[in-house]
């Protein structure tokens, strides 16, 4: 198929920017049926706790109240529990999690009872008086806590609070590390971070009891996995369930990658009272209720040659789960499993990770899940090699890159799809103006002034486009790895894209209409992408993991040449000409020699709408559909570059230039790399210096507010500076890789290295997450002999 | 979350407000700039039964020049108008200097000047700026069985005003009306600077300083003020009594910070640890009271 790519590369504006521009967004908690009522949850104040007893008499008589139960009024609605789809192994510890809890709470924020009413404030003020009587048991809120022997348990069923240990080892690590001349072995935590979506979750249920259907509205980033999710869940048979994502959701960031108990709840309270129930979470109670990131503590050693050539690997990190296991939870360690070798050769490899409860909000996957997390570890512990062995830090990773080319074996055990690291570290280095940054930095520590600066790398290398299904088996990971779409031209010469992905945010109407444009020789204003909608497109895996371009998108460009090769054969069938005979270009099909015999993607369009001449065995319409499954992940990488300015009295860290050289193969909108960019390094950063989750010893969680925890601002971040080189993809016709978590992934190892360096002279070798000015402070303190 | 509920009364003059808050039977919050008040309604931290809104209060939004040449700002004057107005940055740079490190420009939209010190929050800006440059709180309220209308006023020093955490001198029927400053005298210098986690957030740590400087270069008059230094927005009197005597040359000034430093009494939070804070008023004692000096001295 001849592509002319007019706008597949281009930066067309986004379709999306009118309306949310313009206020006219389509968010669900604009969404108002007929007879809806409210639901308000009442939640546990307690970490861990018995419940005694669960009063709801005085909410169910206050003013508008419809109905208010306990989560044992409710028991006999689930058919089965909240669903986890990655029992990572055979004897992996799931407890039970019900949508409301019956017998004991878990978490500060588990759900204890609902109140329905005719208002969401009639709701909230209701719940307020539904009394629960609970007897407080000892929480653990940490994950080395909670394995010490006579640590209070959080399932009482279980033995201990390990839900699973799960281990990879390629190699002989052993002898990689006897016959090492360097040892470096570094101990990090990840703080637990909460994810921000700018739009919180909301649900809406609404039952038609006469044909016992279901429709869901919901905040979701997976529809299609939902809806089959939820009919387990409730017992309702799945073809009467539709799932919609409304047109318009604000950000997930795998916050709304899952299945909640609010979702289920709604649909319950819909069925038993037969009327649409709406929630929609407070952004506090969205802290509380809404899975939580990271919270992992990382032990990390590598083996290498006295010049830091590396040798081997060694990994053994504790992950919490939170209270219970969430949707995808225990998989999500797996994700960064096989990277915590980077993008770094060496002999061999053993990673080993065990999932932990806690008395907390259950983590899941965010932004880079797993991915961040191992490229922290690496891109740290690189850099503590380097001084070790005393290499230059840019140096250092140019010596251990693994080889360019196809299908390179990584240390980790896979196959990476397309490598060729040097010419992103080398455009760094030149944005950088690498020598005359350590100028600059050596004339600052001679002058011995309060402002010190600091450079820090990061060369990452990341998994997206998950995945080949057969390897998710392998993985155990509890559905396939495929995405679909469906391609149609319209009557009058326009097209309409059904996509299985299910954007919120990512702009995948844009570039899957770049997409289809060009293959199919239309405007791009006149293709249509409808998502979101399990009746409109029956066929989807959703959004996440970086995977939609590559998986989904490229479903759209499969479909996409379908309806070409049937337009070709109804071109020849009016033309009278065989099909080889034709040559395709922008939409046109002309008769090879003779340039004026043609028939445009339009005119096909609506002869085969017409269908009174047709090929032979032909059918009616122009239309076709692709389910795609990759055969291999595709491993996106570059290099980031992080200066600090830190002032050394006081311990601030000033952020001054950020430089991002990504390689995500080749580009459909680059104005959407680079927003996807900017977005992930920001989250990246804030993880790095601001953003962290902390709890109580009793389980409350301290920074349950925006303003105990720290998003950081636009006023926090200099103007990053992106470039890309393009090594396309082996994965996939298009070459095409994922660029929504790689900001995420490279960014929080360089601005903790470049602030490493800044105060390297003083003696300080690591400053953990998020590097307050405390923390810089007591950092420098310490390296200097003084108290920590 | 959302507030409960609570009656509303939008008054249009002082006297309208005073006379709402007189009722003590009925437990009454005036409304200001509501950037404090209202997140606690919504928190259900604050369950007042009634609202008195002073927005629509003309009188209280001026800006005037004080009969000894001195600053009356009205309570309802806006920070964002503090920060703008070239009248107050000849006049008070300090309340310019400090003003962009109050919230960000939304809130100081809203915010007002009675509001941030009425609500004698230790961690704010305003009021630790206001002690240094030695401002007064006027205060009214309506005369006991007196005709409807006529007022009692009294005038308290702000170092009196703050007793402790969110609580001030301020009795439930009274209203700050306005905040009085003396006249900056000739020789003045003043500077304010804080470190906070991000732009607009509370500051872990704040310093404001005054000094004055005579002819010869010595200083007549200091005042000291921190943010988050203490229970209440507090007036470093022993710290800044260092420097008054002397010349402001770095081993002075190292000497007041040090003093500063150490008759400060911060608290620990999940931002910062005491020592942290103390450390830090330490620093930007040092960097302020230089600062201070030198604008007097260039």
């Amino acid at each position: 198929m001849a592509t002319a790519e007019k706008y597949v590369g281009g930066g067309v504006p986004r379709k999306e920017d009118p309306k949310l521009l313009t206020g006219q967004g389509q968010f669900l908690e604009g969404l108002t049926l007929p007879g809806m009522l409210h639901a308000a949850l009442v939640r546990s104040p307690h970490g861990s706790a018995r419940i005694n007893s669960v009063d709801v008499s005085a909410a169910a008589a206050a003013e508008g109240v419809v109905a208010a139960l306990s989560g044992a009024d409710l028991a006999d609605e689930w058919a089965a529990g909240l669903p986890m789809a990655w029992p990572v192994t055979d004897d992996i510890r799931i407890p039970d999690h019900w949508p409301v809890a019956q017998d004991v709470v878990r978490y500060v924020g588990d759900a204890v009872a609902v109140v329905v009413a005719t208002s969401r404030n009639a709701a909230l003020d209701a719940a307020e008086l539904v009394e629960v009587d609970y007897e407080v048991l000892e929480a653990v809120v940490d994950v080395e806590a909670a394995l010490a022997d006579g640590a209070p348990r959080v399932h009482e069923s279980f033995d201990d609070n390990k839900s699973y240990t799960w281990a990879l080892t390629n190699g002989d690590v052993d002898a990689a590390f006897a016959k090492a001349d360097v040892v470096v072995a570094e101990r990090y935590t990840q703080p637990r971070l909460i994810p921000n979506a700018m739009e919180p979750r909301a649900v809406v249920a609404q039952s038609v009891p006469s044909t016992g259907d279901f429709t869901v509205w919901s905040t979701t980033q997976i529809p299609h996995v939902a809806k089959v999710l939820f009919a387990l869940t409730l017992g309702i048979p799945e073809g009467q369930i539709r799932v919609i994502a409304p047109p318009d959701v604000g950000g997930g960031f795998g916050s709304k990658l899952n299945v909640y108990a609010e979702e289920a709840l709604c649909i319950a309270l819909a069925r038993r009272l037969g009327k649409p129930v709406k929630w929609v979470a407070g952004r506090s109670e969205g802290y509380l209720a809404t899975i939580h990131g990271r919270d992992q503590v990382q032990e990390i050693e590598i083996a290498a040659t006295s010049d830091g050539k590396i040798l081997g690997y060694r990994v053994h990190i504790l992950a919490a789960m939170g209270a219970y296991l969430q949707l995808v939870a225990p998989g999500v360690p797996l994700l960064g499993a096989f990277l915590y070798c980077g993008c770094y050769g060496g002999e061999a490899y053993h990673f080993e990770c065990t999932g932990v409860f806690t008395n907390t909000t259950p983590t899941d996957a965010y932004r880079g899940a797993g991915r961040p997390e191992a490229t922290y570890a690496i891109e740290r512990v690189i850099d503590a090699l380097a001084r070790e062995v005393g290499v230059d830090a840019a140096e250092i990773r140019r010596r251990n890159f693994l080889p360019a080319g196809d299908m390179v074996q990584s240390p980790g055990g896979l196959a990476f799809d397309s490598a060729d690291y040097e010419p992103a570290l080398d455009r760094a280095l030149e944005l950088l103006d690498y020598d005359g940054f350590r100028s600059d930095q050596a004339e600052r520590r001679a002058g011995g002034g309060r402002r010190q600066t600091g450079v820090g790398f990061s060369s990452y290398v990341e998994i997206c486009g998950l995945a080949p299904s057969q390897v998710l088996a392998s993985l155990k990971y509890g559905a396939g790895g495929w995405d679909a779409a469906t391609v149609r031209m319209l009557p009058t010469g326009k097209a309409e894209v059904v996509t299985g992905s299910s954007p919120h945010g990512q702009g995948h109407v844009t570039s899957w209409s770049q997409i289809a444009a060009d293959a199919l020789g239309i405007p791009y204003e006149d293709v249509t992408v409808l998502h979101g909608d399990t009746h409109v497109a029956p066929h989807g895996m959703n959004t996440y993991g970086s995977r939609s371009l590559a998986v989904a998108g490229v479903a759209v460009h499969n479909a996409c040449g379908r309806v070409v090769d049937k337009a070709r054969g109804l071109a020849a069938h009016l033309l009278e000409v065989a099909p080889e005979d034709l040559e395709y270009e922008a939409g046109t099909f002309s008769v090879k020699g003779v340039p004026d015999r043609t028939k445009s993607m339009p005119e096909l369009a609506f002869a085969a709408w017409t269908a009174h001449s047709l090929p032979e065995d032909s059918e009616p319409g122009l239309e076709a559909s692709c389910v795609y499954d990759p055969p291999n992940f595709t491993f996106p990488f570059g290099t980031h570059v992080a200066v600090v300015e830190v002032d050394t009295e006081t311990g601030a860290v000033d952020l001054v230039r950020y430089i991002a050289v990504d390689d995500c193969g080749p580009v459909i909108n680059p104005v959407i790399v680079d927003g996807q960019v900017h977005g992930g390094v920001a989250q990246g950063i804030a993880a790095a210096l601001y953003e962290e989750a902390t709890y109580a010893e009793d389980g409350t969680l301290e920074t349950a507010s925006m303003v105990n925890y720290l998003v950081p601002s636009a006023a926090e971040f200099p103007s990053f500076e992106t470039d890309r080189t393009v090594t396309p993809s082996t994965s996939n016709p298009m070459g095409v890789k994922g660029i929504g978590e790689a900001g995420t992934i490279g960014s929080a190892p360089a601005v903790i290295n470049a602030i490493v360096d800044a105060l390297s002279h003083l003696g300080v070798t690591d400053v953990p997450m998020p590097a307050s000015p405390e923390r810089v402070w007591r950092a420098i303190r310490a390296a200097q002999g003084g108290e920590e | 979350m959302k507030p409960p509920p609570f009656d509303y009364v939008a008054a249009a003059t002082v006297d309208e407000a005073l006379e709402a808050l007189a009722d003590t039977s009925v437990e009454t919050r005036p409304l200001a700039g509501g950037q404090s008040l209202v997140p606690m309604l919504n928190f259900r931290l604050a369950v007042p039964e009634r609202l008195v809104d002073l927005n629509g209060i003309d009188e209280l939004s001026r800006i005037e020049e004080t009969e000894d040449g001195g600053l009356r700002l009205g309570a309802m004057v806006r920070h964002r108008q503090l920060e703008h107005d070239p009248f107050i940055a000849r006049r008070m740079p300090l309340l310019s200097e400090a003003t962009p490190f109050i919230a960000h420009p939304q809130i100081r939209s809203r915010g007002t000047v009675g509001g941030s010190v009425a609500h004698a929050d230790p961690a704010a800006e305003l009021p630790a700026v206001l002690l240094t440059l030695g401002a007064r709180v006027r205060i009214a309220r309506r005369s006991l069985g007196g005709e409807p209308g006529s007022r009692v006023e009294r005038t308290v020093g702000l170092g009196e005003f703050f007793l402790g955490p969110f609580f001030s001198a301020l009795e439930p029927d009274e209203l700050l009306t306005a905040i009085e400053m003396p006249p900056s005298a000739p020789g003045e210098g003043t500077a304010f600077d804080e470190v906070a986690r991000r732009r607009g957030d509370y500051a872990l740590a704040g310093v404001a300083a005054r000094v004055r400087l005579n002819s010869g270069g010595v200083c007549d008059e200091a005042a000291i003020s921190l943010v988050n230094g203490g229970a209440t927005p507090c007036l470093m009197r022993e710290a800044a009594r260092t420097l008054v005597g002397q010349e402001p040359t770095p081993e002075v000034i190292e000497a007041t910070a040090a003093a500063c430093a150490a008759t400060s009494e911060p608290a620990a939070d999940m931002h910062a640890s005491e020592a942290y804070r103390r450390h830090l008023i330490q620093v930007l004692t040092r960097r302020v009271v230089s600062r201070a000096a030198d604008r007097v001295l260039t």
